[in-house]
């Protein structure tokens, strides 16, 4: 039974399980790989899509529990790179060997469209979701920071 | 003789759309090989065969002793499209320290290329055209510095050449611009791209004959450019293995045998079968303990999507024959190494002589350090695709070695080396675990069993880290003698840990590399020194994990250092500079090591152990730190100073200590002297990553193991350091130097010193003396 939603402002259908975790349908069945496995059990963000505008953790959430919903993944955040917490994250380097780092800025950008200017405490909290094995934790915070005072 | 043709590749991490196949030119190089070949001139520009003639400035590193050596050949390397695109092949993989940028703009500066039309495509697995690429032990921009400025510049000679032949000029009277030659005290000008086709006419300089630019014109080497890469992972587009995407592919998840050396004794696959969306259920033929690089053994659930693989595996049930390794327990482990640490082991270093200065000592200091397995824990899980059919084998892999994944696979599958290839994609993240091709030699047979069907192995973060290539567990203990004036006379180390060479044949000691790192080439001014190696078996698969040995090393001897400093009542930062003594380049015929000391693979004379170099990073870090400042109630400062992989690392942690043990870092000052800082941004990247590395393995990592069983499994339960509680600052200070300082690496030598700063600071803090790790923070709570 296929079960639909829009996605990165497009209507799909997926023709899977509804209990398949969303991240296994974008990435195998509909290609897009920029939502990254790191646990599958919620542990680490590598997987964050928005789900309603919120982040969530595509590992977690059930292709059943998107249906009709909008899902924005990274590759629909800005496929130019020009969303200001991408030009932050360009202009500070922040990544190493970027595989956590669609998981950062999709928490990222949540977080600012829901707070203008988080507090440092605030920024700690939303990203400590996300874990970046190769430790760019200092550049990811003054990225934040950098995307929400403007770029 | 003719450049190679450039065919236009299109840039594979930007405009490649997601379910697209990261197409590499393999064919371009291997027609380019064939080509040399039948000229008769292959290999003519391995550096290796070029001895004395070499452009000036140049020096010997160990590159030329890898397997396959280093080639110096422009043809191989570089190709310029008649627009003007320079496209550059990059042979060493990335895995986060930036070398498939920093390499490649090494070359277009030396070349006069302009940044923006750079292309960069990766290469496959393929040694013989490329020379080494196992990017491992920091080893690229130290082995490769010299020959990427030799082709470049090789090029912006060539292209001269063509330009003065165009005009009828001498050669004297042109000049290489940005992306142009022109024309001295005249008017004409051409761009690269117009060149391109006459200079590839021409011959490539000899060695002999290759100018190189002058420092002062540098314009990206010592500065830096963007990474190459951003705008692809940053819009989600860079393609990682795990993202390789080929039509009609399957996926596939495996049970391997939660013993090392165990095999499967019988399965039950009906239930798994069952599962919509799985193919097969096929066994993995283990190899015999020592396995090397070749898989362990299991059984895989191939299916259309990784989740019904996954949901397959759930349903599988296998017995196992445990094997030997069942009893593996890491307390009784623990207790063994430490007993085995209090005899005599294996000389390895004899200076002096220990026994009789520790018995005429006034005081006699000992302690024992520990530390548990660790595993990698990439963030982007091994994983490989796999294409095999019709003899031939295509295999798609974040490999850290390709080529050394491609001699496995043709071992593996009983193929010719030339019907296997290897394309690299991105890593997300190596840290040793990606030298090993174990889980791209399973995608194959997979693929080999399902007769040809693309087949992605992924492993799951469980695998990863119940069946790693898990960093060693050691007990370091460590004695000194001092006299009555307080000065350290006799040093006994002795190591025992089960050694990586165990991977690969029955051993017990450890072997030169492993010594080499933070034993025997201690560098302190103390007159008798001994250190001792303790026998130990392994019982999992021994691994290198970012700087290897040189973490329970360091983390051993700088405590120690500041546990005497403490018991001497003296500074610990002046007592440590005393105890490396002045500066100087120790001998190592003096220094009574057993064998030769193994210097990285790198010659000694151009990278001595050089103790002015490594007082200098204490000052400077202990300078930026502010070394010496009053600092609060549960508050302090702790220092480490580690040489590995031929750089010197000195790092300052601050420390809070909150009232439930909580351990907070508001800073770390890391001084680092990596000779010449080719990309200092990518520089200071690797030690803030390093920063976090230490901290993370001084507070979370370990593996533990029951009954042979790994005891954690994912995230949950092997922490990763979060920004809840990170190195709040991390300032990097880089020793500054001129390009003849030869350039070291700087992927692994940040990480050793940290977890020893942050032990020493925790102890300035406390008064709690930290001797194992992770550090256990519940007995750091407030009385
Ligand atoms: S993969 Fe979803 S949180 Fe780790
Ligand atoms: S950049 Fe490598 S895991 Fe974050």
């Amino acid at each position: 039974m296929a079960i639909g939603f829009r996605l990165n402002g497009r209507e799909v259908r997926v023709d899977a399980p509804g209990d398949m975790p969303i991240l296994w349908a974008l990435r195998d069945i509909l290609n897009l790989t920029g939502t990254k496995y790191g646990c599958g059990i919620g542990a680490c963000g590598a997987c964050t899509i928005h789900l309603d505008g919120k982040a969530v953790l595509a590992c977690v959430v059930r292709l059943q529990e998107v249906a009709g919903r909008e899902v924005t993944t990274i590759e629909g955040l800005d496929p130019d790179g020009n969303h200001p917490v991408q030009r932050a994250w360009a202009q500070l380097g922040v990544p190493q060997c970027g595989y956590c780092q669609t998981g950062q800025i999709m928490r990222a950008a949540a977080l600012l469209a829901e707070k203008k200017n988080p507090t440092d405490a605030e920024i700690d909290e939303a990203m400590a979701v996300n874990i970046c094995r190769c430790g760019c934790y200092q550049r990811i915070h003054a990225a934040v920071r950098l995307a929400a005072t403007g770029v | 003789m003719q450049l190679r043709s450039f065919v236009e590749l299109g840039d594979l991490r930007g405009s490649m759309p997601a379910s697209a196949v990261p197409a590499a030119p393999t064919f371009l190089n291997v027609s380019r090989r064939a080509f040399l070949e039948a000229l008769g001139l292959s290999g003519a520009f391995v550096l290796a065969t070029a001895s004395a003639a070499r452009a000036a400035e140049t020096w010997p590193t160990g590159g030329d002793a890898m397997p396959h050596g280093l080639v110096i050949d422009p043809k191989v390397f570089v190709a310029i499209a008649p627009d003007g695109t320079v496209t550059i092949t990059a042979h060493r993989s990335e895995m986060g320290t930036g070398v498939r940028t920093s390499l490649p703009m090494v070359l277009a500066d030396e070349m006069g290329a302009d940044w923006a039309k750079v292309k960069i495509i990766q290469a496959p697995g393929d040694e013989p055209t490329y020379g080494n690429q196992d990017t491992d032990g920091s080893r690229s921009m130290r082995h490769h510095i010299q020959s990427m400025r030799l082709m470049g510049a090789a090029v912006r000679m060539m292209l001269e050449r063509a330009a003065a032949g165009a005009w009828g000029v001498p050669v004297e009277r042109v000049e290489a611009r940005v992306h142009e030659v022109v024309e001295k005290g005249g008017t004409r000008r051409a761009g690269y791209g117009e060149l391109a086709k006459a200079a590839m006419d021409l011959p490539v300089p000899a060695i002999k004959d290759i100018v190189l630019k002058p420092e002062s014109a540098f314009r990206y080497i010592g500065k830096g450019v963007p990474l190459y890469d951003m705008k692809a992972i940053v819009t989600g587009k860079a393609i990682y293995g795990t993202d390789v995407r080929l039509p009609g592919m399957l996926f596939a998840v495996a049970v391997r045998p939660p013993v090392y050396g165990g095999k499967v004794k019988s399965f039950d696959a009906r239930a798994a079968k069952a599962v919509p969306g799985v193919v097969d259920v096929i066994e993995i033929p283990g190899t015999p303990e020592p396995a090397a690089f070749m898989p362990m053994g299991g059984v895989a659930v191939v299916a259309k999507t990784t989740w019904a693989a996954l949901q397959g595996r759930e349903k599988l049930k296998v017995e196992w024959d445990d094997g030997p390794n069942a009893s593996y327990d890491s307390d009784a482990y623990r207790k063994r190494m430490s007993e085995i640490a209090a005899r005599p082991g294996k000389v390895v270093r004899n200076q002096g002589d220990v026994e009789k200065a520790l018995a005429a000592a006034a005081k006699v200091i000992t302690a024992e350090y520990y530390q548990p397995h660790m595993a990698h824990a990439t963030m982007e899980v091994p994983n490989a695709t796999a294409v095999v059919k019709n003899g031939r084998c295509e295999c798609w892999a974040p490999a850290q070695s390709p080529y050394a994944v491609r001699k496995d696979l043709a071992k593996f599958l009983g193929l010719d080396i030339k019907d296997v290839t290897v394309h690299v994609t991105l890593l997300g993240g190596g840290f040793g675990r990606k030298s090993k091709g174990d889980f791209a030699i399973e995608a194959a047979y997979l693929s080999k069993v399902l007769g040809g069907v693309p087949v992605q192995m992924m492993w799951t973060r469980e695998d990863d880290i119940r069946h790693g290539y898990y960093h060693t567990t050691s007990v370091e203990r460590i004695e000194a003698g001092i006299d009555d004036k307080g000065k350290v006379i006799a040093w006994r180390h002795r190591s025992v840990a089960p050694t990586i060479l165990s991977t690969f044949a029955p051993a017990e000691y450890q072997f030169p590399i492993e010594l080499g790192m933070g034993l025997v080439d201690n560098p302190f001014d103390i007159p008798n020194i001994r250190c001792e190696n303790g026998p130990i078996k392994n019982h999992v698969r021994i691994g290198w994990f970012r700087s290897v040995s040189n973490i329970p090393r360091a983390f051993a001897v700088q405590c120690f250092v500041a546990e005497l400093a403490h018991a001497l009542g003296r500074d610990h930062k002046e007592f440590l500079l005393e105890l490396i003594g002045p500066p100087r380049k120790l001998d190592p015929l003096e220094m009574g090591i057993e064998g030769e000391l193994w210097n990285y693979g790198d010659p000694y004379e151009v990278f001595p152990i050089d103790t002015g170099r490594l007082r200098a990073v204490v000052e400077l870090a202990c300078e930026k730190a502010g070394w010496g400042r009053r600092m609060p109630p549960r508050s302090g400062l702790g220092l480490a100073v580690h040489r590995s992989f031929l750089t010197y690392v000195a790092s300052v942690a601050e420390v809070v200590v909150e009232k439930d043990g909580t351990v907070r870092i508001p800073r770390i000052d890391t001084a680092v002297d990596c000779g010449f800082p080719a990309n200092p941004e990518r520089i200071a990247a690797q030690f803030e990553g390093a920063a976090v590395m230490g901290m993370t393995l001084c507070f979370h990592s370990a593996v533990t193991f029951k009954n042979g069983r790994a005891e954690q499994s994912n995230y949950h339960d092997y922490e990763m350091v979060r920004m809840t509680n990170f190195p709040r600052e991390v300032r990097v200070h880089i020793v500054p130097h001129r390009y003849t300082t030869p350039a070291t690496g700087v992927g692994e030598p940040g990480v050793p010193p940290i977890a020893p700063a942050i032990a020493n600071a925790i102890f300035a803090a406390t008064g709690k003396r930290i001797r194992e790790l992770p550090i256990d923070t519940r007995l750091l709570r407030e009385a």
